[in-house]
């Protein structure tokens, strides 16, 4: 053990695990850093309301930031809990259906995600 | 040891507390991922829910969640790197205290003035 991390894992599954948090961590300070002083410090919930996402995403630039930052930030977060539920839930069948919940939730919830951004269409409200 | 101990224990000192509100921060900034993807989604209804849904977070409890929110953000990411700077670079285990002290000074830069900036431009 000598990093202030988890030590990094010899290979396969784990590694790759450990790769990606760091990569996607670099990444994701920017963009959702930059992402806050945008929508909170720039602008505020004073004056995010539909307009102003409509407009926001009348171009596919802003679309294009928030789905990468979504899948970034949502696999980071979702392979956060799997490490903590791994460390604190001890029995192997709990582990599993801890796992098997977060894996099926997770996915639903980054379908949704996914789906409001790219097909958020401003004439055609459902 | 109580049980609660066995839960945050880790190597003791600013190592224990860097790891711990890392995992602290960590499982906030999720949790608010969940709400936010679904108050997103309430946009597919249309003008009146989605600006109804916004109305919600105009209050000053949301005001303070959203203040501790990007706190939460900042830390996670300052700590962030000085875990990858400490796994890279075999040398810096050396001044690991001075790192999580840059840490805290950095924060404290950054999250002061933002905070008080966004009380006062709430209204």
């Amino acid at each position: 053990m000598n990093g202030a991390g988890r030590s990094r894992p010899q290979g396969g599954i784990d590694l790759a695990a450990w790769i990606f948090m760091r990569v996607s961590g670099v990444v994701l300070l920017f963009m959702v850093l930059i992402h806050l002083f945008i929508m909170h410090i720039m602008n505020n919930v004073e004056v995010i309301n539909y307009q102003f996402v409509a407009h926001r995403y009348a171009t596919p630039f802003w679309r294009t930031y928030d789905v990468v930052m979504l899948w970034l930030a949502f696999i980071h977060g979702l392979n956060g809990v799997r490490v903590m539920i791994d460390d604190y839930v001890g029995s192997r069948g709990w582990r599993v259906f801890s796992l098997a919940s977060l894996y099926v939730l997770g996915f639903m919830f980054l379908v949704l995600g996914s789906l409001v951004i790219l097909t958020f269409n401003p004439a055609h409200p459902f | 040891m109580g049980k609660i101990s066995k839960y945050i224990t880790y190597r003791g000192g600013e190592g224990q507390l860097s790891w711990l509100l890392h995992r602290i921060t960590g499982i906030g900034v999720f949790v608010f991922l969940l709400a936010h993807i679904v108050d997103t989604a309430m946009i597919g209804w249309g003008p009146r829910v989605y600006d109804w849904v916004m109305s919600l977070y105009r209050n000053p409890v949301a005001l303070t969640g959203e203040v501790i929110l990007a706190g939460a953000v900042l830390y996670h990411a300052l700590n962030g790197v000085r875990i990858i700077i400490i796994d890279f670079w075999p040398g810096s285990t050396v001044v690991q205290k001075r790192l999580f002290y840059g840490v805290v000074v950095v924060f404290v830069a950054i999250f002061v003035p933002a905070a008080v900036y966004m009380f006062l431009a709430a209204k």
